[in-house]
């Protein structure tokens, strides 16, 4: 073996696979939840497929926390539809019900107003100064579903950002500190498909 | 293999699944009932037909809606978003849907009702185009479950006519 071969061995003690190994289990669940995230945006056909709720202002019907299912397709907006739009000049986009509806002749443009089934009034007070009407395009999808208490999680995160830096801090030094064969098992568990 | 680390994130994974399966199949449920609602809509007065200083027609009316949606309730069934909407055609648009009432109901126990009230959000046209105009009165509604899918219909009621003059 010689010289080379004693380097060589030397070399393979340090645990540098091991932290290889370990990066890239950690590269492929973060490539995984990407690729689920992007797979149900061509699914649904919206730009956002869950949005969680942040108001009440469709009480009873959902609550703060709540997540919403959307999906949007070609079929014309029809009154009673519960619509997320973001309005001009907002980031955050608001659920709502479309009340009125006036759809043209030539089969085109439809201007919708909105109102949340807790609210006095409907939207025209959020919408952009002169902007009386949402258009198709101001719309990112229709709710088809949703599902209970899942979106605290998201609130707590963005409202208090602490918390989402410990949870990702305490993550990472979970995977690091942890023994590689006992990562193995945990991915084993939670992506059985890929072993 | 065997720590409490290890089990307890075997068992979150587990439960989590269950309930996320519990969920779907509490949703699909809904899908195997079949629902028969009836609703009858009486226009008994029209107080107000003027057209707005922006040249927009503007209605106010009375009517007495009674219907009864009891059979849309399932167990998974959390309330039912009910409204009126008029829905006419005008010659520059195809379609007009303006919702005149809306309310929930929580329970079955409230979903054979009868109210007698003017309408709840202003009738407002895109124009001027409601003088001698029919239209349809549609109740729809909005099934929104515990946990789920949400399903709308609606019942479309036709006769209705707006007086030709204004008053």
């Amino acid at each position: 073996m010689g010289f080379t071969g004693d380097t060589a061995a030397s070399f393979k003690s340090i645990p540098t696979r091991q932290s290889f190994t370990q990066a890239i289990t950690l590269g492929l669940i973060v490539t995984s939840a990407l690729i689920i995230w992007k797979a149900l945006m061509c699914i649904t056909g919206s730009e956002s497929p869950v949005v969680v709720v942040l108001s009440e202002s469709m009480e009873p019907a959902f609550q703060r926390g709540d997540i919403l299912f959307l999906s949007m397709s070609e079929e014309p907006i029809r009154a009673g539809e519960i619509v997320v739009f973001k309005v001009k000049g907002r980031p955050i986009p608001i659920v709502h019900r479309v009340i009125k509806v006036h759809e043209r002749q030539d089969g085109g443009e439809e201007c919708v107003v909105t109102k949340g089934d807790n609210n006095r009034e409907d939207d025209r007070v959020l919408y952009p100064p002169g902007q009386l009407w949402l258009r198709r395009n101001d719309i990112m999808g229709r709710a088809a579903g949703f599902l209970p208490y899942v979106g605290w999680v998201t609130i707590i995160m963005t409202e208090k950002p602490v918390i989402k830096y410990i949870l990702i801090g305490a993550l990472g030094f979970l995977v690091i500190t942890s023994k590689g064969e006992e990562n193995e098992s945990i991915l084993q568990v939670n992506f059985p498909s890929q072993f | 293999m065997h720590s409490f680390g290890y089990r307890a994130n075997a068992l979150l994974t587990f439960a989590v699944t269950i309930l996320a399966l519990i969920c779907a199949i509490a949703s699909f449920s809904d899908t195997l009932s079949t629902p028969t609602p009836t609703s009858n809509v009486q226009v008994l007065n029209i107080n107000r037909f003027q057209k707005k200083p922006d040249g927009d027609d503007e209605v106010s009316l009375t009517f007495n809606i009674s219907a009864n949606l009891q059979s849309l309730f399932t167990w998974n069934t959390k309330q039912v978003f009910v409204f009126l909407a008029a829905e006419y055609e005008t010659p520059k648009n195809s379609l007009n849907q303006v919702s005149l009432w809306d309310g929930i109901i929580p329970s079955k126990e409230h979903a054979d009702f009868w109210i007698h009230t003017t309408n709840k959000y202003r009738f407002i046209d895109q124009g001027s185009n409601l003088r001698g105009r029919n239209f349809n009165l549609t109740l729809h509604w909005h099934v929104m479950p515990k946990t789920g899918k949400m399903f709308a219909d609606k019942i479309v009621m036709t006769g209705y006519r707006l007086p030709q003059a204004y008053r």
